[in-house]
């Protein structure tokens, strides 16, 4: 099975390790990895922020890059969630406000066939065990999109579960928001830092070494709440636990 | 809306202040974690919650599209039954209407039941400029109108006080109302209640006109409904001689029969009640028997106009169960008073800046009080997707766009002070839709990685003040593998 990578642009730019676990992991688990070298950005940040027109050229890029593949994996619930909820309703909203139907049909194509990246090993591939080694204690954050908008469920607590060496130990409070929400961290940043160090305090509590999600926005303002609070803890994209091996340890 | 909230400041200065005091915080996280849970386990009991659910928002939306016929029914109905309608378009008209009927009864005092419309409408300031004083009887709004506060809840105005504090509001206060309190009060809640019991009780004896709000009205007979869990608002429905009902022209359900589904949703919701106590149901005058006048004002004040919006109408379904404001994260930390108006929560940060525009700083920033994180869309019972009208209304603010206003269609121009965010969206997008570019930038952060501060100047100070921002690693993604994938995929 060949996939395509579409990595986003927060990964891209500050967390290409994650990419690499990605493609370390799918290459693993016998999927043949590309990375179209066009792609960008799904436009989330214009859209929640209220640019909707701005984000309209950045979903017709991304359904140009990826229009021709099969299967398009990414390991981010909020960029997963952007092209399978709003792409849907950009289309339609292009189309009401009399613009035709060639946005609503090209963004219908590439909808069905984007999968975050643990609906991806789960639902796809139907694997739940990846032959992953991690011996830390690690607490799961289910970030609001993946859980609310993808609707991700157990899937990365099951992944993380068959993990060889790993404690999964509960997160107090985990399905409440950490406070990110992409332009909200700086429109409303008192709130939003209450929001992440009440998490912070949350995932301390539990003793863990590594709090895990499957987003690394989150993971940016969770992480970087936790070293201004001098907790300790890490914060790890969930693709480099699963991607870590026995022969090849992840830190 | 109410004259009380106008030149609030933006939603992220009113909240700078709440989110440092923390005995705000901590009465609001501990009150809305308790019913939150209870919330979790009452909706849990009904195994048809979905079908509820979406009943309740069919049956809604129908009712909106048809609002103008509803309404005639509703007014023929009413109008049979004994009863006077009365319309208003805007908060002035209906305080007027208000003020003119107590007038006629040659009344000074009024007794009231917790009724959001006339918080919005700002009548008990209206009244009072007319000479006439209203009391509130809902224990909650009892306590914020004896110390001059504010309601910070839907359902539990008072939810940001703690016992302490509420004995001592009645020690200071109860007096210059009317009975005071009784000597040597203490803040059990027992005591508390029939401290209250007793001040009231006088007041509900003395009063000849009432004042009431309405969760629902029944088109097909001119039924008004209040739910409530203390009785209180079912004397001020009974005793006096005149009854004015003050209720938003959404109120109305078609027939009898919808009730079902909203008695069974609305108290699960709310209070995590099976059933609320007391449902109190009335329908025009009956001889000898309650009030012998009865006048129902609704009023618009924006509705209209609001459901013209095809994505910002389904607010207009809200049946102010208040379970988003239980659940909202924003709301729990910035408290009621940030959001500037009688709706607080995820619901008021779509319903006024719908009902008033968004022209005032504050209706402007109020789209903007949600990380989206979607816990209120999940929890409500009518379904209404919040974080879509939110980010609508975002649209709106740095956009513009059509809107009706008064019922004509105006052109709104972008709202000022996004002029740099909206360089830098439209600076970004053209660096998105350009790879190179974006490629270029990346690899010139890479290279100057040592001299990135890890604090920020300017608006990136907010980030910074209190996160630490991550490293530029020496090499973005698209570098890699190119470096070591390069022959196999060609760059596009
Ligand atoms: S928006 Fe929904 S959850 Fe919030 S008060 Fe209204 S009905 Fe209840």
């Amino acid at each position: 099975m060949r996939v395509a990578l579409f990595l986003t642009c927060v990964n891209d730019t500050l967390y290409p390790d994650t990419g690499r676990a990605v493609v370390k992991l799918l290459t693993r688990l016998g999927v043949e990895v590309d990375f179209p070298m066009a792609q960008t950005c799904c436009g989330q940040a214009h859209y929640n922020t209220g640019y909707r027109r701005e984000a309209e050229p950045l979903a017709r890029h991304f359904s140009d890059v990826f229009g021709e593949y099969e299967a398009i994996v990414t390991p981010s619930g909020s960029c997963g969630a952007m092209v399978r909820e709003l792409y849907p309703r950009m289309g339609a909203r292009a189309r009401a406000e009399g613009r035709g139907s060639t946005l609503a049909t090209a963004l219908a194509a590439v909808v069905p066939k984007t999968y975050e990246l643990t609906e991806f090993l789960v639902d796809v591939l139907g694997v739940t065990d990846v032959g992953a080694y991690y011996p830390h204690r690690v607490t799961y954050h289910p970030t609001c999109h993946g859980l609310r908008g993808l609707g991700l469920g157990d899937r990365p607590r099951r992944l993380l579960e068959a993990v060889k060496g790993l404690e999964l130990v509960e997160l107090p409070g985990a399905d409440e928001c950490c406070g990110f929400g992409g332009t909200f961290a700086l429109k409303n940043s008192d709130v939003s830092a209450a929001m992440g160090a009440d998490k912070v305090r949350n995932a301390e509590s539990t003793g863990a070494e590594v709090l895990c999600a499957a987003d690394n926005s989150c993971l940016m303002h969770i992480g970087g709440t936790m070293t201004r609070l001098r907790t300790g803890m890490r914060p790890v994209h969930i693709a480099e636990i699963l991607a870590s091996t026995e022969e090849e340890p992840a830190l | 809306m109410s004259g009380t909230f106008v030149g609030m400041p933006a939603f992220p200065a009113a909240a700078h202040e709440a989110v440092r005091n923390p005995t705000l915080r901590g009465n609001l996280r501990h009150a809305t974690h308790t019913i939150r849970a209870k919330r979790e386990k009452a909706v849990a009991e009904v195994s048809d919650w979905a079908q509820l659910r979406e009943a309740g928002r069919r049956i809604k939306d129908h009712t909106l599209r048809h609002l103008d016929r509803y309404l005639v029914q509703l007014e023929e109905s009413v109008t049979a039954a004994g009863g006077t309608v009365h319309w208003a378009v805007d908060a002035d008209e209906a305080n007027r209407i208000v003020a003119d009927l107590v007038k006629a009864t040659g009344e000074s005092e009024v007794v009231k039941v917790k009724s959001m419309a006339t918080q919005e409408i700002g009548l008990n300031e209206a009244l009072e400029a007319e000479g006439i004083r209203a009391y509130e009887t809902d224990l909650a709004e009892l306590i914020v109108q004896l110390c001059e506060d504010r309601p910070s809840h839907i359902l539990v105005p008072a939810i940001h006080r703690n016992r302490g504090e509420i004995r001592d509001i009645f020690v200071r206060e109860m007096g210059e109302w009317g009975r005071p309190a009784p000597e040597g009060l203490t803040d059990t809640p027992a005591e508390l209640a029939e401290a209250a019991r007793l001040h009231l009780r006088e007041k509900f004896l003395r009063a000849k006109v009432g004042i009431s709000g309405a969760n629902f009205m029944v088109a097909e007979t001119g039924t008004l409904v209040v739910v409530e869990s203390e009785g209180n608002g079912r004397m001020c429905l009974t005793l006096p001689e005149t009854l004015i009902s003050v209720v938003g022209i959404e109120k109305i359900v078609p027939a009898w029969r919808d009730l079902e589904v909203f008695l069974q949703t609305l108290p699960r919701s709310s209070t995590a009640e099976r059933m609320n106590p007391y449902t109190s149901m009335w329908t025009g005058t009956a001889d000898e028997d309650g009030p012998q006048n009865f006048h129902l004002v609704l009023i618009d004040n924006g509705r209209t106009d609001t459901l013209a919006d095809e994505v910002g109408r389904q607010a207009l379904r809200c049946i102010r169960c208040s379970a988003c404001l239980n659940v909202c994260p924003v709301y729990e930390r910035a408290g009621g008073h940030a959001y500037g108006s009688v709706y607080p929560g995820p619901i008021g940060a779509i319903l006024s800046p719908q009902l008033r525009g968004t022209a005032s700083e504050i209706d402007a920033s109020l789209p903007y009080a949600s990380s989206l994180c979607g816990a209120c869309y999940e929890v409500c019972p009518v379904a209404i997707d919040i974080p879509e009208v939110l980010v609508h209304l975002r649209e709106r603010v740095v956009a513009g766009g059509q809107v009706t206003r008064n019922g004509n269609k105006v052109l709104l121009k972008p709202a000022k002070g996004h002029a740099a965010e909206r360089a830098a969206m439209r600076a970004a997008r053209w660096a998105f839709a350009h790879p190179g570019a974006l490629r270029g930038g990346q690899r010139l952060a890479s290279r100057t990685r040592r001299f990135h501060p890890r604090t920020l100047p300017g608006p990136g100070r907010a980030w910074s003040g209190s996160r630490d921002l991550p490293p530029v690693p020496s090499e973005p993604f698209r570098d890699w593998w190119q470096r070591t994938h390069g022959g196999k995929d060609g760059a596009k």
